[in-house]
């Protein structure tokens, strides 16, 4: 999270979490619930962003029932909050998509298009209509103007212009989305197409507006802890980077919520990477020409969705939340298990496994130290019972992943080349594409994909900004042992 | 002249409200004002622990004056007229 626009639309969304996190704890939870809105926005109260205090209210309203884990589709906008509250309670399972746009919140952008501005000072020369191939610019006698209707919005006009006078103007989320999974629909509001979403969360990051957002489920979570289950934390490695604590302190500020165990996912991510570079060697043995990795939830989901060529060339290794999953339920049969995640696209990788019951994003977390009221750089330190090697704790950064691999190869190591894809975008999407359908990859052979910029400390629902984050993991790497030299110690 | 003081808080409040940013400034002041501002990170200025002070949070403590819901523009703004006086 840098310093962006959506910092303002993040705090929301966290003040709305950790009052329905108080209210849960309070001894009327579906009354506290139903007073959000107004004790957020009371009588009289500053009006700061909408247009009054009843459209401030209702925006908190919706954003109180995605909080609560509910979809804004779900809303007859006659239901109350408190019985919102009740139905999250009585709720046995949590919803399947992860994201949802509330409706309230979207602005209802203009549409994209290519727009001639009044600093066109109608030339005579006029290259602007000269560059379009699809003759929709004309002159009405003062300035060119563009039939839309014959606009491919390619651009070709505004490079030309002199003046710098066209301009192209975007809906964030559309033009964030790297799938065309969001678009305004015929209303002019933004909706999400299930079918194409892969969950990055790239439009809840985008909307100035803070639209799209995740449905929580840390209600459900609460929920096991205050009835006494046996509730087991895993975290994924940014988390050490998004906390303002040693890492030695992240167990006790679970224990304190209520979790009974904590695990590293960090201890999965050796086995993936183990499993990884075994899978690479076989498959370079067998002459094919490249391979992807796996881990990144978002990167898995477009390979189902969008990009199923690619597949016989993603690796087979699970990611480190599998084998850490796995490795807790063998431990704690019963336990109810939570993933600690920096994205929300992880929701639906945690739905198809048997394994992981929830999934608490590191805002969410946030959210319930705040309403906890646990300070967590006063917490005890404890290390953890398994040591989790350097690359395993750097898997969160870019490159760490392939670093991880070479450092668990076995052989000559100069026969990995590693890519880094360092965010998916339309650009990387598209080479990804080349590379499955040509069977060639020029750039090298083990093709790193992370979803974002930077890696999973860049994740959506990360708290803390990416560059103090980044330090923060290399520097809880540093303290760890390498795969290279720890390879014979451990037990493969 | 005296020093000015930043305290920007780092407890977990101020942090998960967005608190992480403002450390970044930290080397564009020292860089601009030299050794007239002092900045240091403090544990908690126990600002956010009233009822729903948490949502005014991230908090900094600029030489007597307590910023709320602070953000750089903000805190630089501050720290700004206080050296200009």
């Amino acid at each position: 999270m840098s310093e962006t626009p959506e910092l303002e639309t993040k705090r929301l969304k966290r003040e709305v979490l950790i009052r329905i996190i108080k209210a849960f704890m309070s001894d009327n939870f579906a009354e506290n619930v139903r007073l959000i809105p107004y004790d957020m926005r009371p009588k009289g109260s500053e009006v700061p962003f909408r247009c009054c205090v009843y459209k401030e209210r209702a925006v908190l309203r919706s954003r109180t029932i995605a909080g609560l884990g509910f979809a804004m589709e779900d809303d007859d906008e006659r239901t109350l909050l408190s019985d919102f509250a009740n139905r999250a309670l009585e709720r046995k399972r949590p919803e399947s998509e992860p994201l949802t746009v509330l409706q309230n919140a979207c602005k209802g952008c203009p549409s994209a298009r290519v727009f001639v501005t009044e600093l066109c000072q109608n030339c005579v020369a006029k290259p602007c209509m000269k560059a379009c191939r699809f003759g929709a610019l004309d002159s009405n006698g003062n300035r060119a103007v563009i039939d839309n209707t014959k606009c491919k919005r390619c651009g070709l006009c505004m490079t030309a212009c002199p003046y710098h006078a066209i301009v192209k103007t975007i809906v964030p989320c559309e033009e964030a989305c790297p799938v065309g999974a969001i678009a305004k629909g015929e209303d002019g509001l933004a909706y999400i197409d299930s079918q194409k979403c892969i969950s990055c969360g790239k439009c809840v990051s985008a909307c100035p507006f803070g639209a799209p957002h995740a449905k929580s489920q840390v209600i459900d979570i609460l929920k096991h802890i205050k009835q006494g289950r046996e509730v087991i934390a895993m975290f994924a490695p940014a988390l050490i980077g998004h906390l303002p604590c040693k890492p030695e302190q992240v167990q006790d500020a679970f224990l304190k919520i209520g979790f009974s165990a904590v695990y590293e996912v960090a201890q999965g991510a050796d086995i993936t990477a183990k499993t990884e570079a075994k899978d690479f060697k076989e498959r370079l043995d067998q002459g094919q020409p490249f391979m992807t990795t796996s881990c990144c939830a978002g990167y898995n989901e477009l390979v189902k969705k969008h990009l199923p060529e690619i597949k016989p060339y993603v690796s087979d290794a699970k990611t480190p939340l599998y084998y850490t999953a796995e490795i807790v339920k063998k431990e704690h049969p019963n336990a109810v298990t939570v993933f600690i995640s920096p994205c929300f696209a992880k929701r639906r990788e945690v739905l198809d496994n048997p394994n992981i019951n929830y999934l608490m994003s590191f805002e969410e977390l946030g959210a319930v130290l705040i309403a906890l009221g646990i300070e967590i750089d006063a917490g005890s330190e404890k290390e953890f019972s398994y040591q989790s090697s350097k690359e395993a704790r750097e898997f969160a950064l870019s490159g760490g992943v392939a670093r991880s691999v070479q450092a668990a190869w076995k052989g000559d190591e100069n026969a990995i080349k590693p890519v880094l894809i360092n965010g998916l975008d339309k650009t990387a999407i598209r080479n990804l594409k080349m590379y499955a359908n040509t069977g060639k990859c020029a750039e090298g052979n083990l093709i790193e994909v992370m979803c974002c910029t930077g890696g999973c400390i860049a994740g959506n629902a990360c708290l803390g900004i990416v560059k103090e984050a980044q330090k923060k993991v290399s520097d809880y790497g540093n303290q760890g042992q390498s795969l290279k030299t720890a390879g014979e110690k451990r037990n493969d | 002249m005296d020093k000015i003081k930043v305290k920007i808080c780092r407890g977990t409040t101020c942090f998960v409200m967005g608190g992480d940013v403002i450390k970044s400034i930290s080397d564009t002041v020292k860089e601009k004002y030299g050794d007239k501002v002092e900045i240091e990170t403090v544990r908690c200025l126990k600002m956010c622990q009233s009822a729903n002070a948490f949502s005014a949070a991230p908090y900094v403590y600029i030489d007597g004056t307590i910023i709320s819901s602070a953000n750089v523009e903000k805190v630089v703004n501050v720290l700004e007229s206080k050296l200009n006086k």
